[in-house]
């Protein structure tokens, strides 16, 4: 029944082994490294447009080197703002947070610790980081085009999206490359999505029931399942649009619709029906991008309370029940659109029933710490702050689950505050503590404490000063998406607020540059690391660091424990490696 | 007592062996169906909101040609259906000249649907629907009727090719039973979608007295 997956050696060649490559561990790289320059550009963007909120009139002639068609004169245009909302949001949604979390870590380590040599379909795997990579690519080039990058946000709202350059500047083919580029991610998503539940189902090891996948699995393949059903509808609102701006359908556009002096053709269209189409896939989106985080945290707690994790099977449940609710409340997006109050209810209901789950797993998290001997490890501090964070962005999403709160605050800064916690930053934080955890396993070398620990800090009290005044920005009434401060009496007062965020944001900034370089400065240099560092449990912590091509070598491990079995007693030493033999049977 | 239940489990498993005993392959297609159903339901579901947004939708399918030319397609797509699930049993009996027949005449059928379906497309093309017109009012009723269509004949176009390697690859010896069941499974998914295309785009556009 079981197919064979991998090839048991190293393919020759510089180009099959590290470029061309059906290694998921190498596939699992190449997704970081993408990340990696990822975010690096998201992070600029996100500082061009804090400069501009903060200091409105300034000229910025050297900054405007980088875009000097887009910032002819040295100053950003309100146009060139949304630019940068848009692709600041596209790239950080889609190729950061999608592409690290799943696309990095679930790749190099799913595999691994289901006791796999190598992911089901090692070729589609391949496929899938390529596709991901043109996506990136084509996203990019939207830049250099005529007319710039599109201004229409990450969601593309339709008319704006839908109609082209008359709408204004980056509408043209800016637009059209955007939906390239997603439609690209859409395929890459289901070849990866495939994979990864193919993977945790069919080639787990003996031994490794269900029952004993480590958090992380069950977070990557509940993340799947949510990717296979949600990347599609996407897809099909991508179809649509495309038509709607290359070959003169109307799906989204209404009839008698005025923009710039001119009447346009189309007719019939709801606007409407892209945001369903989209919100339908951009909910559960959110859940794509945080769940893999609560695996990682609920994996490095336990690790490092010495504890098992506090409620195995409920923190599963809790996944589902998240993955399943994210399906069904993809309307709280659109109470202000008009939609019927009555549906509008049901949606507010269903979101805040995600409480539910969210808490449980909070608890759970708070009852692995209880009476713990915390080992506070880099990767712990950013697990630890994982949860501080997914509890402050949490509970502002309980205020604008309410219709008629959200009715104050919807396209507010606190929108702004509230999503970046939750699924920006939260994720982030899962990001970095996967990253300080298994970093020795993927380079063999131990990253550095020092930096990291500095690097935390800064981190952790810098997103608080950003965000926590943008939540204050947002009840005072403050829009989002005005690149334009001034000349409104009501935000003379508020000035002060966002001078103090962009210096926050430009030294929580700054402080990555640590992480950038404890990263690369420990590819090399860093302290080399043994097998098991951490000494903990799980199946990529049973071979050497980094592991060889085919994982286990000729021998494939045979799993006697749950994931979590930290101070057994009874047991030699404080933690029990799922492959240790078995405790002899009591009678 | 329970410790002893929950080992006596979990020695059962031997690894490898999938919960549902489906291999790799066959989840894998499987998986690729749901997802591209889903893509459909999208579509479909588009479909059904622009329609109940406008007035007057048009209906001007007459029940000759275009429903019976429809039916003929449907019933084309359906055979092939049949022939296919023949060529999967002759698979599973390991007659490699019955599955070869079998698949050809699946493919036949793929083909009449797709040479009935372009001629449908260009006499509608001929009477003036466009993506973003048509003689009948409702302009998105161009528009929807060949994206659904198309994206279908797309499926089908694809499949009948897929169908082709396989049947090439088992003359040769080179496929398993597995892979001319799960080559099945896609093509029964095609048909599955025309069944919600056929009523939803052509018979409720049937002319009204």
């Amino acid at each position: 029944m079981r197919q064979a997956v991998a090839t048991h050696e190293a393919p020759k060649g510089f180009i099959r082994r590290y470029i061309f490559s059906t290694d998921h561990k190498v596939i699992g790289l190449q997704y970081l490294f993408l990340a990696l320059a990822a975010v690096a550009i998201g992070i600029v963007l996100s500082l061009y447009m804090r400069l501009r909120l903060a200091w409105p009139t300034e000229r910025w002639p050297l900054l405007a080197k980088l875009f000097p068609n887009a910032m002819a004169g040295g100053t950003i245009s309100p146009e060139f703002y949304l630019s940068l909302v848009t692709m600041h949001g596209t790239i950080m949604v889609f190729f950061v947070l999608t592409t690290a979390p799943l696309g990095g870590f679930g790749n190099y380590f799913l595999p691994i610790q289901v006791g796999a040599h190598d992911m089901a379909f090692p070729v589609l795997n391949m496929l899938s980081f390529w596709v991901t990579l043109a996506g990136f690519l084509v996203l990019m080039a939207a830049f250099f085009v005529s007319g710039g990058a599109p201004i229409s946000g990450w969601t593309a709202y339709a008319p704006l999206s839908a109609i082209g350059e008359i709408a204004g500047p980056g509408l043209g083919m800016g637009q059209n490359l955007w939906i390239l580029s997603i439609a690209l991610f859409c395929i890459a998503s289901l070849l990866g999505a495939l994979n990864f539940i193919t993977t945790t189902l069919n080639l787990r090891t003996k031994g490794m029931a269900m029952t004993r996948l480590p958090l992380t699995v069950w977070a990557w393949f509940t993340t799947a399942v949510l990717a296979l059903l949600a990347f599609p509808v996407l897809l099909a609102g991508g179809i649509l649009l495309l038509l709607d701006r290359v070959a003169g359908t109307s799906f989204f556009v209404p009839g008698g619709l005025i923009v710039s002096d001119q009447i346009l053709p189309h007719k019939g269209g709801s606007p409407l029906l892209w945001q369903h189409l989209f919100w339908f896939f951009g909910h559960p989106e959110v859940y794509i991008a945080i769940l893999p985080g609560m695996g990682i945290t609920s994996h490095v707690l336990s690790t490092f309370a010495r504890k098992p994790i506090f409620g195995y099977r409920a923190m599963v449940t809790a996944i589902f029940a998240i993955g399943l609710l994210g399906f069904l409340v993809w309307g709280h997006h659109m109470f202000v659109s008009g939609m019927s109050p009555y549906s509008a209810i049901a949606f507010s209901l269903l979101t805040l029933s995600i409480g539910v789950p969210s808490a449980i797993k909070t608890f759970n998290w708070l009852a692995t710490l209880y009476k713990a001997r915390i080992r506070f490890t880099v990767p712990m501090l950013f697990a630890l702050g994982f949860v501080s964070i997914f509890v402050t962005g949490g509970l502002s999403g309980i205020i604008l689950g309410q219709t008629s709160l959200d009715i104050l605050m919807h396209d507010t800064y606190f929108v702004v505050a509230h999503f970046h916690l939750i699924m920006g930053v939260a994720a982030i934080f899962g990001i970095f503590a996967g990253t300080y955890y298994w970093f020795p396993k993927m380079f063999g070398r131990m990253m550095n404490d020092t930096l990291g620990k500095l690097h935390f800090w800064l981190t952790f009290i810098g997103i608080y000063a950003i965000f926590i005044p943008m939540h204050i920005l947002g009840i005072a009434g403050h829009p989002r998406r005005y690149a334009e401060t001034v000349g409104f009496d009501f935000l003379t007062p508020l000035q002060p607020i966002h001078v103090f965020i962009t210096i926050a944001a430009l030294i929580t900034a700054g402080a990555q540059l640590l992480f950038f370089f404890n990263f690369f400065w420990s590819i090399w240099k860093g302290q080399k690391a043994e097998t098991n560092p951490w000494r903990a449990t799980t199946l990529e912590w049973t071979v050497p660091s980094p592991p060889p091509h085919d994982n286990f070598g000729p021998q494939t491990p045979v799993v006697h424990h749950g994931p979590y079995e930290y101070s057994v007693p009874g047991a030699a030493e404080d933690y029990l490696l799922q492959t240790a033999p078995p405790a002899p049977a009591k009678s | 007592m329970a410790e002893k239940v929950e080992r006596l489990r979990f020695v059962e498993w031997g690894g490898g062996v999938s919960p549902f005993a489906v291999g790799s392959k066959k989840l894998g297609m499987w998986l690729f169906i749901v997802s591209d159903s889903l893509t459909f339901s999208g579509l479909l579901v588009g479909y059904s909101y622009v329609r109940i947004a406008n007035e007057r939708w048009p209906m001007p399918f007459e029940f000759w040609p275009t429903i019976v030319m429809a039916t003929v397609m449907t019933f084309c797509l359906l055979s092939s259906s049949l022939t296919m699930a023949l060529a999967v049993r002759a698979s599973s009996l390991g007659d490699r000249a019955r599955v070869i027949r079998f698949i050809a005449l699946t493919m036949l059928g793929g083909i009449l649907f797709v040479l009935l379906h372009a001629k449908e497309w260009a006499g509608l093309i001929a009477e003036g629907v466009r993506l973003w017109e048509n003689p009948w009012g409702v302009p998105l009723f161009g528009a929807s009727f060949f994206t659904l269509t198309g994206l279908h004949m797309l499926h089908v176009i694809s499949g009948v090719i897929y169908l082709g390697v396989i049947a090439l690859g088992v003359s040769r010896g080179r496929f398993t039973h597995e892979d001319v069941e799960i080559s099945g499974l896609y093509w029964h998914f095609v048909d599955l979608v025309w069944m919600f295309i056929f009523p939803l785009v052509y018979l409720l556009s049937v002319k009204m007295p």
